[in-house]
């Protein structure tokens, strides 16, 4: 299967005045054509800087500052802007969690759309003008040449996603990075939102990183899946294999916290304490101060290994989900 | 069947944009602009039993923040009325009065905006119990690490202001604060909806435990359908400012019978479906501002019939007793 991104060893570090921010430390995966990928974890895990670190969107005081990034072979960790300029919006899409930050609330949706376009073809307006209306019409927008004369402002917030994805598709690009896309939606819109990118990379084979922190839509969505916890990546593997049989303490723990039918009106499982703070991060596993399951061997920071047909950072790996609580 | 704790009959609230001065002059001078109404909540009737807890669900902009903020007492309600122990809240004089507002509390969704974040966490819990009169200023200090305890926080903080906590942590001081003056009812409103979801399960478990604890009743309401399935005894699902069914939860959950909640629950990422085919029903909730005609759902809806475009439904039993607001429902039993 070609591989269409490749992330190894990815350290995106922020230099702050309080002291260095390890947001990303060390993180690896890679996404195969035509598949989807779910990076997962909660707030401050690090999941959405992977995200801007492949688009080169890391801003001062971060900076990647060590692991490569190849996509489609090419490395492009730290690639100068000239070529990033050209894979962005073109070969790799960005979807954001709020679609007020890719649409511009003072250009009308077909001027924001043609000149994604444009910006990498060099075809008519009115070729340009009948793809995004395509585009649209594709992403179950209806009447599409109306809502193309719409300002983002006279559009819902599932329109505005939906303006978002079209925009992300126009180019046929080989990967899309989608950030949390449907956390601020309704359910009934988020199904939506989700059966069109579904549908898309179906058709055009590109390749989708979906990142959230909802381990249900995950569930349904994605091929693989990659848990996050404090800037590392601590079990990724088969979606089948990862939430069925999970073997992470973390992994294991957020699974039983999520509510569901076979628990109902008993105390749900829950993870003791909070996310460690990253200007002080305990040594050893991350994890180890909320964990259950540790151990002396736990002091030194475990090194991701395969295990059972997956990766997993862990000196314990739980045999079975009720092992735990 | 005991008396419900609290009851509300045909409550609505109307919210409406008053013109202001530049709009009744261009009225006057013949444009096209008039005052707006939006029927947030339309003849709602619920009644919640001592010890249970209802769950309100419902996609942004139903009207299900508004219906609890009418049952908190914040927002007095265009029409119908609110029973306290089978009072009318709105009758009630002096001491009573009190002891019915204190008796509900409402815990917001957004622990960041619902904390002042001027004053210490000690003021922010001990400061209703005071006023109310439930503790004098001596007993203050100990009644606030008694309420601090009872939710997981640690006494020793007290003196930190709300900023200085997590959004977990802030949560639970949103919670003291709605328990210090010792209610029995307890709105809470998307009250984890902002936490992550390690989090999420600590804030459910202290709900739960609390409910056991103090014998609390909960209105609880929120979008997320299985964190309603796991604590609420029993469902309402409101579209559009009206309930449209309600049921045990376990009806609601296996046997859904309203085209809206089937929708819903279809919808609903689950864990144990992989790979699924989503197949959305289409469209979006229409404008409060100008609702369809007929049954609110019928453009959406994939079994609608010429009728529902019409007749309005009400919420009354149909097929198998159950209760919803559908004309289809009421048919297979008429």
């Amino acid at each position: 299967m070609t591989k269409v991104l490749e992330v190894s060893g990815l350290k995106t570090h922020f230099f702050t005045h309080a002291g260095v921010v390890k947001a990303v430390d060390g993180v690896d995966f890679s996404v195969s054509k035509g598949k989807v990928m779910g990076l997962v974890g909660e707030s401050g895990s690090g999941k959405s800087i992977t995200g801007f670190s492949i688009l080169g969107l890391i801003d001062p005081p971060g900076r990647i500052v060590e692991g490569s990034i190849r996509f489609n072979g090419e490395e492009i960790a730290n690639a100068p802007e000239d070529i990033l300029k050209r894979l962005r919006g073109n070969r790799i899409s960005m979807i954001f969690q709020d679609p007020m930050m890719t649409l511009n609330p003072v250009l009308r949706v077909d001027t924001q759309m043609i000149e994604a376009i444009l910006a990498h073809e060099k075809i008519s307006r009115q070729v340009a003008w009948e793809r995004s209306r395509d585009a649209l019409g594709l992403v179950g927008i209806p009447s599409p040449e109306e809502r193309l004369q719409a300002y983002p402002h006279q559009l819902s917030g599932g329109m505005r996603q939906r303006v978002a994805i079209a925009t992300a598709f126009l180019n046929k690009p080989d990967l899309i990075i989608a950030d949390e896309p449907t956390t601020a939606l309704d359910v009934t819109i988020q199904a939506q939102i989700i059966h069109e990118a579904q549908k898309l990379t179906r058709q055009t084979g590109t390749a989708l990183i979906w990142i959230t922190h909802d381990l249900a839509v995950v569930a349904g969505l994605a091929d693989r899946i990659s848990v996050m916890y404090a800037g590392r990546i601590v079990e990724q593997g088969d979606i089948d294999d990862v939430i069925d049989r999970p073997r992470h303490p973390y992994t294991v723990g957020l699974l039983g916290s999520v509510p569901t039918a076979n628990r109902r009106g008993q105390r749900l499982f829950q993870i003791e304490g909070m996310t460690p703070n990253m200007l002080a991060m305990p040594r050893g596993c991350a994890f180890g101060p909320r964990c259950r399951a540790r151990t002396e061997a736990c002091a030194a920071p475990p090194p991701i290994a395969d295990v059972d047909g997956r990766r997993l950072r862990c000196f314990n790996p739980q045999r079975n989900a009720e092992a735990v609580p | 069947m005991t008396a419900p704790l609290v009851e509300i009959r045909e409550v609505s609230k109307r919210f409406t944009k008053r013109l202001d001065v530049a709009g009744k002059i261009a009225q006057r001078l013949g444009a096209n602009v008039r005052e707006e109404t939006v029927h947030a909540v339309d003849q709602v009737s619920l009644a919640i039993q001592p010890g249970e807890v209802l769950g309100l669900v419902g996609e942004s902009g139903c009207g299900k923040s508004t219906l609890g903020r009418v049952v908190a007492g914040i927002h007095a309600a265009s029409d119908g009325h609110l029973f306290y122990q089978g009072k009318d809240v709105a009758t009630l004089k002096g001491a009573e009065k009190r002891a019915a507002t204190l008796a509900i509390q409402m815990i917001f969704q957004d622990p960041f905006a619902s904390l002042n974040p001027r004053m210490r966490v000690e003021e922010i819990i001990g400061e209703a119990p005071r006023m109310h009169g439930i503790v004098s200023k001596a007993e203050q200090s100990d009644y606030v690490d008694d309420v601090m305890r009872k939710v997981g926080l640690d006494p020793s903080l007290k003196r930190r202001y709300a900023h200085q906590f997590s959004g977990g942590q802030r949560q639970r001081i949103g919670i003291a604060r709605a328990l210090a003056v010792k209610p029995k009812f307890l709105v809470c409103d998307e009250a984890i909806a902002a936490l992550d979801v390690s989090i999420q399960a600590q804030v459910i478990n202290l709900f739960m435990d609390l409910r056991e604890e103090l014998g609390l009743t909960y209105l609880f309401i929120s979008h997320d359908l299985s964190v309603v399935e796991h604590i609420a005894d029993r469902v309402a699902i409101m579209y559009l400012g009206r309930i449209v069914e309600s049921a045990t939860t376990e009806e609601i959950f296996s046997d859904p019978r309203h085209p809206y909640t089937k929708a819903l629950l279809a919808e609903a990422p689950r864990l144990d479906q992989r790979r699924r085919a989503f197949e959305p029903i289409e469209g979006e909730i229409p404008s409060p501002l100008d609702p369809p005609p007929g049954c609110t759902f019928h453009p959406r809806c994939p079994a609608a019939t010429a009728d529902c475009r019409k007749t309005v439904p009400v919420l009354k039993a149909g097929r198998g007793g159950r209760e919803t607001a559908c004309l289809l429902e009421h048919l297979e039993t008429a």
